[in-house]
């Protein structure tokens, strides 16, 4: 099976992999060219009618989840997105927020689109990168260079522990169950993205994919049930400590030590025992 | 403006889910609905640019008949008019193509749809929807200016990026944008809201034949739970025993406090 493998700066030796992985030849390509979705969905089309590829193999960057689906609409297909294992034909990739995998299998004559999650291959090949001009074309979408907003009030990247908290809270009024506990550990407090969203912590306190990305010497995380998307933010942490009600939450995949049981009974009693000594 | 919201009924989060007997899929029997989360920030972001902007919001979904109720919910909460689109079927390219058809017709200024589901969690809808339609769009954004006082026909918009990077970006429209959830406050339905949305008209689109969709290029072949690799030590039972055995763990076996 002939692969064109999609290249950009991020996930780079990843989806190279994940390419020679899958089938061979494979053409590799990065794009010359600033991006905005126009412009990169007539530059791969072009490169797909030129390569005549059975599968494009891209990483599941931001950039991939802005063009890649209206690409593969073009050609009347579905982007296989955010795969985490498998090769053609069948590939597995989460869904329910991580509560199932699924196995997807292609259906009919390529080309077909499939993206990578990050992590998921282990980079490293011998394959080489052409640059791909593409022939000029318009785009609606004018883009202004990419910033950050003021500068952050917290760097949790500094915490030696942090206690974070996700939707298991329940409620804005119950944060000081947790921040007891950060208390009792002189821990940073940190937050999944629910919380953040609603504003029950500042933004700057995030964790994860959009967040801030830490490797403390031990990370609480209380009522998070670990979505990708918090995950990759905090699998840096040397010890992972989860309290959580749902066993089969996968958050327990990761976690060193856990507490399988209801937060609001669990926290107060993790305080008291830290108290004692 | 005319702006058209395009949400989806999944489960409610927290539900018990199991797989089918099939074992292709959930089972729906004895589980409640809701609308998907990031779908309900771009039906407030729809909201709050009428009351901008003035207009007319309209809410359209494609699903079995439960999903007419997740539309009287948004009609609940402001929105104007609900198109239905009554059909079974998980192929994203398929539903795309439903609703795309729908919304030729209506002709908005602006789609806003969720940026992925909480169910299949593709991602792509919107993003097909602008491809069908031939409009420009962008993806996963926090922020939407309607640029009416300054260059009448464009939107500009805030997207997110990795690792805390944003982008602006400027398009014209009509235009289709996904929106990350938390760019806004979401209202509740007023006692009011849910009495006029009793009166409010909800459009059936009947599909004849389920099998007159374009083929699907990828189906479930199979759905299950993820194989469990715990290899840490899990507790469980009195939470005052579990959090001390934990805390002494904690102490000399990690030495982590």
């Amino acid at each position: 099976m002939s692969i064109l493998a999609i290249v950009e700066q991020r996930m780079a030796g990843e989806v190279l992999a994940a390419a020679k992985e899958f089938g061979s030849p494979v053409n590799a390509y990065s794009i010359d060219l600033p991006y905005t979705a126009d412009t990169y969905t007539s530059a791969v089309e072009e490169l797909i009618r030129k390569v005549n590829p059975a599968l494009v193999v891209f990483g599941h960057t931001y950039q991939t989840r802005d063009y890649a689906p209206k690409l593969a609409g073009r050609f009347g297909r579905v982007l296989i997105g955010d795969v985490i294992a498998g090769s053609p034909p069948v590939f597995v990739r989460q869904m329910f927020q991580g509560k199932f995998n699924a196995d997807v299998r292609l259906v009919g004559d390529g080309p077909h689109f499939v993206s990578i999650q990050a992590g998921a291959w282990r980079a490293g090949s011998d394959i080489a990168v052409e640059t791909f001009s593409p022939t000029p074309t318009a785009s609606r979408q004018v883009a202004e260079p990419p910033f950050r907003e003021a500068a952050r009030a917290v760097d949790l990247s500094a915490a030696d522990i942090i206690v974070s908290v996700g939707r298991g809270i329940k409620e804005k009024e119950n944060l000081p169950v947790v921040e007891a506990l950060a208390q009792a550990l002189g821990a940073e407090l940190a937050a999944s993205r629910p919380i953040c969203d609603a504003g029950w912590l500042p933004m700057d306190r995030q964790v994860g994919s959009s967040g801030q990305t830490v490797s403390p010497k031990v990370y609480f995380a209380v009522g998070i049930s670990g979505a990708i998307q918090h995950l990759v933010g905090m699998k840096g942490a040397k010890t992972v400590v989860a309290i959580n009600k749902d066993r089969d939450a996968p958050i327990f995949e990761l976690a060193h030590y856990g507490i399988v049981g209801d937060l609001f009974e669990v926290v107060p009693a993790l305080v008291e025992e830290l108290k004692k000594k | 403006m005319k702006i058209a919201v395009a949400i989806k009924q999944v489960p409610l989060r927290d539900s018990p889910l199991r797989v089918n007997a099939a074992g292709t899929w959930i089972e729906e029997n004895n589980l409640g609905f809701e609308i998907n989360e990031p779908d309900a920030y771009a039906l407030e972001e729809a909201l709050q640019l009428r009351e901008k902007h003035s207009g007319e919001v309209i809410v359209i979904s494609a699903g079995p008949a439960r999903v007419s109720q997740t539309i009287r919910e948004a009609l609940a909460k402001g929105a104007d008019r609900g198109i239905h689109i009554d059909v079974a079927t998980l192929d994203t390219l398929h539903v795309a193509s439903l609703l795309a058809a729908a919304l030729k017709t209506e002709a908005p200024d602006l789609i806003l749809t969720g940026l992925q589901s909480d169910d299949l969690g593709y991602g792509q809808t919107g993003v097909i929807l602008a491809e069908l339609l031939g409009l420009p769009h962008s993806t996963i954004i926090m922020q939407v200016q309607v640029m009416n006082d300054v260059q009448p026909g464009r939107v500009r918009v805030k997207r997110e990026l990795e690792d805390g990077w944003f982008q602006h970006i400027e398009m014209p429209l009509p235009a289709v944008l996904t929106i990350q959830s938390g760019l806004n406050k979401l209202r509740y339905a007023t006692l009011m809201g849910i009495k006029k949305a009793k009166s409010k008209e909800i459009k059936e689109i009947k599909v004849v034949s389920a099998g007159e969709g374009p083929q699907a290029s990828a189906v479930i072949e199979k759905l299950y739970a993820p194989e469990k690799n715990q290899q840490g030590q899990i507790f469980d039972g009195d939470p005052k025993t579990a959090a001390a055995k934990l805390v002494e763990k904690l102490r000399f076996e990690a030495r982590v406090i």
